[in-house]
């Protein structure tokens, strides 16, 4: 199944994206990815089928699919795919195509990933009750009831903080990611 | 030893103890801790589903402003996320690829840069193991551990991706488990050491998340473990804030508190749990704590040898140290 070059736009611009991307083409589709994968049974197809599928160009469907969303970032089928194919970065780059054309309907994964990062671009830090609670407001309001418990234990052991704390270079942190986006843009 | 200090956002507030135990080992260690200036988040696993050059410009600030301090080129960090981020980011960064051209680019907005390869990033885990070593460890130990049945959970990030530079098998690591017995703990067979606690999952998925967290729960309590020993802020908040949650999911009762290695290092070096931060487990450890020294020391492994006309088939036996 080796191919050195394939007119499959869709697979190359993955390959680019990936460092050691390349490996993709390598893939033998034995499947020890989605069997190694912890949640597997929760994707609607697993890492072969989706490499499969990026393989005969099904973009919309590739992009559509939760599978990236379910991936942990475990890194276990990555550790044991025989071509060495870094599956688990094939994954993190499909989100970052799959929010940049807003194709994967199901916004809880996404938005939380938004809502985590909203606070560390303004604060330089990340900040778990900020995060915790606008998230499952949006998401899971029943959710936030349940694990109230959770959320009192955490502030009775002095383990959960009301503030976000700034860092100094905050400015200098939000010129290098303004640049960084940018950047990211025209790529 | 000297090393650039990557405490990370979780352990400033919500892993606080992991910290504060860490701080508290690291003299008598003789490991000196020089905290990054003005560091800042490395994206966890969320920055990377967004955005890939932000995400790795954001970490390699950190990297940046590490490397200002030409004296030292080691760089340890606690949390497991952050350590991977910041491996991988250096990593990536030495490749030729259009990646580490713009986080270059990106940085020197910011009046900063960073040359791959400037430091070597380790887990603290790694710098206890072969930078400190099993024998300082073992001399510091003025209460062993001895009663006590640790389960020893490792997650994913510190041993995957190996990056061929992995002291420890990525499947199958043995660094915690051989630290741990060194301070005279029982360590219990732990087969999913190195699975996935599923981080972030049971803010997206409850069934998910849950049932990752039930099976490393269930696998320790199936051990008679007293206590679950781990090293990543995320692992111990999702086994240990989030084990009612799960028992409630699946109508269960597991009670496994769950402690950083840092502080059962610092209870066998004889110091007292609070100041290890021991009791801001949600899960109490109190009971699992009070077995410590209720066993005599284990007897040391008798030598075997076969006796004349043995027929039996030979069986595996204790791992002998020396």
């Amino acid at each position: 199944m080796h191919r050195t070059t394939s007119n499959n736009v869709f697979m190359e611009q993955v390959i680019s994206a990936v460092p050691g991307g390349a490996a993709l083409r390598t893939c033998l589709q034995c499947g020890t990815c989605g069997g190694s994968c912890p949640s597997a049974g929760d994707m609607d197809h697993t890492p072969r089928a989706l490499f499969a599928m990026i393989d005969a160009g099904m973009r919309d469907e590739v992009l559509k699919s939760n599978t990236p969303w379910y991936c942990v970032s475990c890194y276990m089928c990555a550790a044991r795919c025989p071509k060495e194919i870094p599956i688990t970065d094939i994954m993190y780059t499909l989100k970052q195509m799959a929010v940049k054309e807003g194709l994967y309907d199901d916004s809880t994964a996404p938005d939380f990933s938004k809502t985590f990062i909203g606070w560390v671009e303004d604060y330089g830090r990340s900040f778990e009750l900020g995060l915790m609670g606008v998230h499952m407001i949006r998401h899971n309001p029943f959710g936030a009831f349940k694990l109230a418990d959770m959320g009192i234990g955490l502030v009775m052991k002095g383990r959960m903080a009301f503030t976000p704390t700034r860092i100094k270079g905050i400015d200098g942190l939000k010129k290098i990611l303004a640049k960084a986006k940018q950047l990211e843009a025209q790529a | 030893m000297k090393y650039s200090y990557f405490p990370g956002c979780s352990l400033e507030k919500n892993a606080d103890a992991y910290d504060k135990s860490t701080r508290a080992i690291a003299e008598p260690l003789g490991i000196e801790l020089v905290e990054i200036e003005d560091w800042n988040c490395c994206g966890a696993t969320e920055y990377l589903a967004l955005n890939q050059t932000a995400a790795y410009s954001l970490i390699a600030r950190n990297l940046a402003q590490a490397a200002k301090n030409e004296d030292v080129t080691e760089l340890t960090a606690p949390c497991s996320a952050c350590y991977l981020n910041l491996r991988k980011a250096d990593k990536y960064l030495g490749m030729k690829n259009g990646l580490a051209d713009r986080v270059s680019q990106a940085l020197a907005a910011g009046g900063l840069s960073y040359k791959s390869g400037t430091l070597h990033v380790r887990h603290l885990l790694d710098v206890i193991y072969q930078d400190v070593g099993l024998d300082r460890l073992s001399e510091q130990t003025i209460r062993p551990l001895y009663g006590l049945k640790v389960a020893p959970y490792y997650g994913c990030m510190i041993v995957r991706p190996a990056f061929g530079n992995g002291s420890q098998d990525p499947q199958n690591p043995t660094s915690l488990d051989r630290v741990l017995e060194a301070l005279g703990a029982q360590v219990v067979d732990y087969p999913v050491k190195a699975d996935c606690c599923g981080g972030h999952m049971t803010q997206i998925s409850e069934d998910s998340g849950f049932e990752l967290i039930r099976r490393l729960i269930k696998a320790a309590a199936d051990a008679e473990a007293d206590a679950i020993v781990t090293l990543c802020p995320m692992c111990q908040l999702n086994l240990d804030g989030f084990q009612s949650a799960m028992n409630r999911h699946f109508d269960t009762s597991y009670h496994v508190p769950v402690l950083y290695f840092t502080q059962v290092i610092g209870l066998a070096m004889g110091m007292t749990p609070s100041s290890l931060g021991i009791g801001q487990e949600i899960v109490s450890a109190v009971d699992a704590l009070a077995k410590i020294g209720s066993e005599p020391p284990p007897e040391p492994p008798q030598p075997t040898r076969r006796k004349r006309g043995d027929k039996s088939l030979p069986m595996p036996t204790a791992r002998v140290e020396a």
